[in-house]
């Protein structure tokens, strides 16, 4: 192979005057981590009351939430980016699609925003899922105490549901932080993004990438730790969650 | 606004969407669904052999793909193909690999771990009786494997393997970044040559919700009939 390594290329400073390679790298970490989170809250927002709405018993409820997963799983997400960010300003009354063009940091909102909706339709379907799976006698027996609806599902089904779907909310939060790699073609540059433009800038293509891989890596350890963790410190004795 | 919508760009750029930019798309899902299922059983299989090794670089491997963003592999993969052809072939310099086929390889390696983990579900969900059964018949283990667990396997996993398909149809959406004109890249031509980002976009996410829903509502149907024989 005659590639030219050079591993030193972290520590030279990059030509946009912002420090090394290293930092520039590492500055893409951290708007990967930030649009990451901020789109997971969205995406637990949205799902857990689209989620809640598709295992109400009104049929109204029931076809929102149907329609809502169906519309966000069925176009690339990729797709979904571009119709926020370049279709929704133009379709909006004039003056507020010129504010949301001059919205500074655009791709940043978009993309926590796009991905946030996107996930928020797996999220409902898990969370609906936990909810079914939960006996129906817990239900009934809200009621039975006197529990309005919402009490019931705040306090008797929710803390349930949400227990028994952790471990796959982990890998969709996963995903939410690979999924923001996508927003690098709205101009979004994170992880990736820099990675990318390391390459541009120093022509050390798989130094540049090694380094963006590793640390999704990381991330990616950290979150399954962290989770692990949370899972064991909400498990509730005597349940197959629980321990 | 819709007033100053403009259908006839649309009607314009029909043959070059879909006879350039569907038919790439559906190529490659289609060669990376078939690609990446073969890829996938043999990763599934190297996981349930029972050798260590074996299992634990399958698993890593696995791993390790599902844990980068594809946009990531996607420019992984572009890179080193040209340096991996090199080697392969002792060229003297990185040969050029054309657009299509850089992301087959990348799309059939990465949904290789996907398929894979769909497979070990499958072959872990054949009762154990089987392979007995197929022992005291005689057969070896790759007869036992070959007729008697992945036809069953395959068969079992089928709503699964065709919803990954449908996901993998969606994320050949993201070759983009490569500037590839599949169907999205063509849209995106026509969209910044003529100005009618609106309009193609628009258009873009309507045939593929159009496709993937079609899609998904046929395994849906096949779901509930195969468990109705079963």
């Amino acid at each position: 192979m005659n590639y030219h390594w050079n591993w030193g290329i972290f520590f030279e400073p990059n030509p946009m005057g912002t420090g090394t390679y290293l930092d520039m790298l590492l500055s893409g970490l951290v708007l990967t981590i930030k649009t990451a989170l901020l789109a997971w809250v969205i995406a637990l927002i949205f799902g857990s009351i689209v989620g809640v709405m598709r295992t109400l018993p009104s049929r109204g409820a029931y076809w929102f939430g149907f329609c809502w997963v169906e519309f966000f799983r069925n176009m690339p997400l990729l797709v979904q980016l571009f119709l926020w960010f370049f279709v929704l300003p133009e379709l909006l009354p004039k003056a507020a699609g010129l504010w949301l063009k001059q919205l500074p940091n655009a791709p940043f909102w978009t993309a926590a925003i796009g991905v946030g909706l996107f996930m928020s339709a797996r999220v409902a379907v898990q969370l609906q899922a936990g909810i079914s799976s939960l006996p129906r006698g817990q239900k009934m027996a809200a009621t039975a105490l006197g529990l309005t609806t919402v009490q019931g599902y705040r306090y008797v089904l929710l803390p349930m549901a949400f227990r028994i779907i952790l471990p796959p909310l982990t890998s969709e939060f996963l995903n939410t932080i690979k999924n923001t790699a996508v927003a690098i073609t709205i101009g979004l540059i994170e992880l990736t993004g820099q990675a990318r433009s390391m390459q541009e800038f120093s022509f050390q293509v798989f130094e540049a990438f090694t380094a963006a891989t590793i640390l999704y890596l990381l991330v990616n350890a950290v979150v399954v730790t962290a989770m692990r963790f949370l899972e064991r410190y909400v498990a509730i004795p005597g349940y197959i969650t629980g321990k | 606004m819709l007033g100053s919508f403009d259908f006839d760009v649309i009607r314009r750029s029909l043959p070059y969407l879909f006879y350039e930019g569907m038919t790439f798309t559906l190529t490659l899902t289609a060669l990376a669904a078939l690609g990446g299922l073969i890829f996938g059983t043999a990763i599934a299989l190297m996981r349930l052999s029972g050798y260590k090794t074996l299992g634990r670089i399958a698993g890593l491997y696995v791993d390790f793909m599902r844990s980068l963003p594809l946009v990531l592999v996607i420019f992984w993969f572009y890179f080193l193909v040209p340096y991996i052809g090199q080697w392969l072939t002792g060229a003297s310099r990185p040969i050029s690999v054309g657009a299509f086929a850089s992301s087959l390889i990348t799309f059939i390696m990465f949904e290789a771990a996907y398929f894979s983990e769909i497979m070990r579900a499958g072959i872990q969900s054949i009762s154990r009786g089987q392979p007995a059964a197929a022992s005291a018949l005689g057969l070896s283990y790759a007869q036992t494997m070959r007729y008697v667990v992945l036809p069953q396997a395959f068969r079992n996993m089928l709503p699964v393997l065709l919803t990954q398909t449908i996901v993998l149809f969606q994320d050949t959406s993201l070759v983009y970044v490569l500037s590839i004109p599949d169907f999205l890249g063509a849209a995106s031509k026509v969209a910044q040559r003529d100005g009618r980002l609106v309009e193609m976009y628009l258009f873009a996410a309507v045939v593929y919700f159009t496709i993937s829903c079609i899609a998904s509502f046929g395994v849906r149907r096949l779901q509930s009939r195969i468990a109705i024989i079963r």
